[in-house]
């Protein structure tokens, strides 16, 4: 069976299993790692957002095959680690405005958030800047309907970090 | 009230005690163990009178939470609280947390009474406790109803018996005692901690001792807002659901399923094939179709795309849209009221509900381990006692050889009601002769799942001389399965038997549905049809649909007397709690505000669970708004300002009720505009989030406030399932007024042509995309 490497949440892995699995199941079923869920596997729910190097991705439509020793790859799990603290500032923002109901679809959201708000920023948008078209890009479902306390949330940790 | 809490003049229930003195017990354990009875009756809403008097219905005097509640007093079972050496608490609560929020509810009323902080309750979910009869059911928005009396019984006699042990260890009368903050204070600067006085406190027999409960004057945890316990575990991704859990051996396993509802299997014809493909241990046909199990559930999704079955017809088969309109049409029952007399007007309309799911994002799912002689299920169950019944029968096993454990769970808008995914594992896990962790495709989910039923609702209300003097509502819906019944086996199976299902849908409506107006006569009844449908409740049976037309016709009837639609409303409602948030809304609102063409205010009131809300909700329908482009998605009218006003008599935490009534709007802005299912010979089409279209960032208001009523009652109603009648229905009435029309079909975009491409029904279930690195972003 192929082997795969790459690095998750700052550590290198190696993992046994078919090429063709997707990401979202090497990370669950065979690693371990929960954070990211299921919600579609097809790429629309966005609940097993992780990172790839810093950016936003789903690890459902991800061939594990197509991963490089050197790719990052970051779930909600390692993401506290990426600014060196118990907790990201988009998860104390999350706290703050106590945004997760059932909690879900949270980590993805929170994922997605923290991409979001790195690729305004990238894009030279000024953090006031998140408005209606950027949370409209933000496409995870939550069925909890907890879209307003994620608006809140987002605007107050967009200039934390 | 004498500070050990164990004072008053103890009566006895049914004996004309005191309002706030209870039985509680000290259980016979090795550290400190209280508990209470589960159940007390709630006293029926008291109603006022004005215009018109309607007779009061049945759900105004005694509703579905009285049923709930008083179904519970036959049973007299115990709820426990210990407390531990540590100085911690911890509670075990027989219902499912699904996001509403009872596990931070119930550890607040702990920490109240016990004085202990917050963080320092923890509340676990019970395993299914088939002793406990009807009461482990969490539905109806009905948990905090039933348990706000005893849980706080059983943790105010802890703190009577922390009292009463450190006045002994200080050699102190209880009476110079005071606790704070999970200590006890005594003379002197004496500071004994709970948890040294757990062992002490404890008992070796049981104990009944007579509790008197404080006054809500002097709460101080009650009433105040609260985050969720849960959220830390919740944001870091360790809160653990049923397919996150590592069980030995439970490996993914996934059903092929038939093309159309309730297919069935006929044979398979390459189930060895399939075996042998990467990673998967097991190809077995099952009741729903064709059961495999493999290290990864994208092995499973892969073979169950392999997978060629020929397979047999489903209960719904050639079944289209136009077919279920027909049958309903049918059996509407007839109005009563007779012919018009001059100088009387009607306003007579029908409006169409079509069929939507109630899928919650976590999907069907639950671990299963099923041996010879014992079986042991993990899943996230509302009615865990009818879960660990019906399997016990499935498998042959007693009853006490299955052990159900809830989980936290994922959602469940009445989904959780039933344990379509528990019973599956079940049985792969016994044909497997392996346990197994057994999650349902996002495709099936919509599909084969349950979906909340397709139903008409015919309403003809007239009027003379500036009153209404008859309302007449006809509500016919395609049958609802309430086979969970009332949490346990008898109900479930009356509730499952042709004729006693029908009865009992009837009494549900009859128990749930109110005119909150007084409207003269007013009858509002149910017919049922159809049962092929694999059906249940979706936050709320019958109201978001029964209320949605009731409230059209309200504006209706202020436009025939040329009244405003708030001014109407206030007039003629019947209760004060629903006038004051009404009011709330249209001050905090601003409502009649000035507003361009093509925008619009709407406003609706919804009473149940012993509340009431109010939403006034602003929605914008002009072509720049309506055309919005984002990829594969639903734009369509936007609702961009929400108002809500909510009385639950008590609301134990404020900022939780305004969680679920942020909730509930979102769930009322999708059925009113967006979410549906499309029938089409015999199958659902809607795939994907993509394609049903629940309310997104993009749907949701910019603008939202919820104001909390101060307690009105004293005590708490149910909130989970409130704010989704009235929000449809402030929704509605805003789009009808925006637009100019009555809208009479909803969502109101069901009848546009689909915005997607349906997923093939064989293989059930799409490829997994691989395109994922090309839209990192």
């Amino acid at each position: 069976m192929p082997q795969h490497t790459f690095v998750l949440n700052g550590e290198p892995v190696t993992v046994e299993v078919e090429s063709d699995v997707r990401l979202l199941w090497v990370l669950r079923d065979v690693l371990g790692v929960t954070g990211p869920k299921y919600g579609c596997g097809l790429g629309v729910c966005q609940a097993c957002t992780s990172h790839i190097n810093g950016r936003a991705f789903n690890p459902c439509c991800v061939p594990v095959g197509d991963l490089a020793p050197t790719d990052e790859v970051t779930t909600i799990e390692g993401l506290p680690a990426t600014v060196g603290k118990d907790l990201h500032p988009m998860q104390e923002a999350w706290l703050d405005a106590d945004v997760p109901q059932c909690g879900y679809c949270q980590p993805g959201q929170i994922m997605a958030a923290v991409a979001k708000v790195r690729q305004a920023r990238e894009a030279g948008h000024e953090i006031s800047g998140l408005d209606d078209a950027v949370f409209d890009e933000i496409r995870n479902i939550c069925r909890c309907g907890t879209y307003h306390r994620i608006r809140e949330a987002v605007l107050a940790a967009a200039d934390r970090f | 009230m004498a500070d050990n809490g164990e004072a008053g003049d103890w009566v006895g229930r049914g004996h004309g005690v005191g309002r706030r003195t209870f039985l509680g017990y000290v259980l016979a354990a090795s550290t400190l163990t209280v508990a209470a009875e589960f159940g007390e009756a709630a006293t029926a809403p008291s109603r006022a009178a004005a215009a018109i008097p309607s007779p009061p219905e049945p759900s105004e005097l005694y509703d579905l939470n009285d049923l709930l509640t008083d179904a519970t007093l036959p049973t007299a079972n115990l709820i426990s609280i210990q407390v531990h050496a540590d100085g911690t608490a911890s509670f075990a609560l027989p219902r499912a947390e699904v996001g509403q929020g009872v596990t931070t509810s119930s550890a607040m009323l702990i920490a109240e009474e016990l004085d202990l902080p917050l963080d320092r309750v923890h509340v676990t979910l019970a395993d299914a406790r088939p002793e406990l009869l009807f009461n482990q059911l969490t539905g109806g928005s009905n948990t905090t109803i039933s348990t706000y009396t005893p849980i706080r019984v059983a943790a105010t006699l802890a703190r009577g018996r922390l009292l009463a042990a450190a006045a002994e260890q200080l050699n102190a009368s209880v009476t110079e005692l005071t606790t704070k903050a999970g200590t006890v204070l005594g003379p002197g600067g004496a500071v004994v901690g709970y948890g040294e006085l757990a062992v002490k406190a404890a008992s070796p027999t049981i104990v009944p001792v007579p509790v008197t409960l404080k006054d809500a004057g002097q709460f101080t945890v009650i009433g105040t807002p609260r985050n969720r316990i849960d959220a830390l575990e919740a944001v870091t991704g360790r809160k653990q659901f049923a397919m996150d859990l590592a069980v030995p051996g439970a490996l993914p396993a996934m059903i092929c399923r038939p093309p159309t509802i309730n297919g069935t299997v006929r044979s398979v014809r390459n189930a060895d094939t399939v075996r042998a493909m990467p990673g998967i241990t097991d190809v077995v046909p099952v009741t729903t179709g064709v059961a495999v199990r493999g290290r990864t559930f994208g092995q499973c999704i892969d073979a169950v795309r392999a997978l060629d079955v020929d397979w047999g017809p489903g209960t719904e088969e050639g079944t289209s849209e136009a077919d279920v309109l027909a049958e309903l049409r049918r059996a509407e029952l007839p109005l009563v009221i007779p012919p018009l007399p001059l100088l009387t007007k009607a306003v007579d309309l029908r409006f169409t509900f079509h069929f939507a799911s109630n899928s919650a994002l976590e999907t069907n799912c639950a671990v299963a381990d099923v041996r010879p002689d014992r079986a042991e299920i993990w899943g996230s169950l509302k009615s865990p006692i009818v879960a660990q019944e019906t399997i016990a029968a499935d498998l042959g096993l007693p009853v006490s050889a299955v052990t159900v454990h809830v989980t936290q769970g994922g959602g469940s808008f009445g989904r959780k009601l039933f344990f379509d995914g528990a019973r599956e594992a079940a049985e792969v896990s016994r044909a497997t002769g392996k346990p197994v962790r057994l999650m349902w495709h996002r495709t099936d989910d919509f599909r084969q799942g349950r979906t909340h039923p397709m139903s008409l609702s015919r309403v003809r209300a007239t009027y003379t001389l500036g009153q209404v003097v008859g309302y007449e509502q006809r509500h016919t819906s395609v049958g609802t399965d309430f086979g969970h019944g009332l949490g346990e086996i008898v109900t479930a199976l009356a509730a499952k038997l042709p004729v006693g299902d029908l009865g009992f849908s009837e009494t549900i409506f009859e128990l749930t549905q109110q005119t909150p107006y007084e409207f003269g006569v007013t009858t509002q009844l149910l017919a049922e049809a159809d049962r092929g449908f694999n059906t249940g409740s979706m936050r709320n049976i019958y109201s978001p649909n029964v209320r949605t037309a009731q409230e059209l016709v309200v504006d209706q009837l202020a436009k025939g007397m040329g009244q405003d639609p708030y001014a109407f409303r206030r007039r003629f409602l019947k209760d004060a709690r629903a006038r004051a948030v009404l009011d709330a809304v249209a001050t905090a609102g601003n409502w009649g505000r000035a507003m361009p063409a093509g925008t619009a205010q709407g406003i609706a009131l919804h009473p149940e669970y012993h509340g009431v809300v109010a939403v006034l909700a602003e929605i914008d329908c002009r072509p720049p708004t309506t055309g919005r482009k984002i990829p594969d998605a639903y734009t369509g009218p936007r609702v961009t300002k929400v108002v809500c006003a909510v009385d639950v008599g008590l609301a134990v935490n404020p900022r939780g009720l305004q969680a679920q009534m942020m909730g509930g709007i979102m769930d009322g802005i999708a059925v009113a505009l967006t979410s549906s299912l499309h029938l089409e010979n015999g199958r659902f089409l809607e795939g994907s989030w993509d394609h049903y279209y629940y309310t997104r960032q993009w749907n949701s208001p910019p603008e939202l406030q919820i104001v909390v009523m101060p307690p009105t009652t004293g005590a708490p109603g149910g909130a989970g399932e409130l704010a989704v009648a009235g929000a449809m229905a402030a929704v509605a009435c805003a789009y009808g007024r925006a637009t100019g029309t009555v809208p009479t079909t909803f969502p109101v975009n069901h009848g546009e042509p689909l915005g997607f491409e349906p997923l093939p029904a064989v293989p059930p279930i799409p490829a997994s995309p691989t395109d994922g690195l090309s839209r990192v972003s």
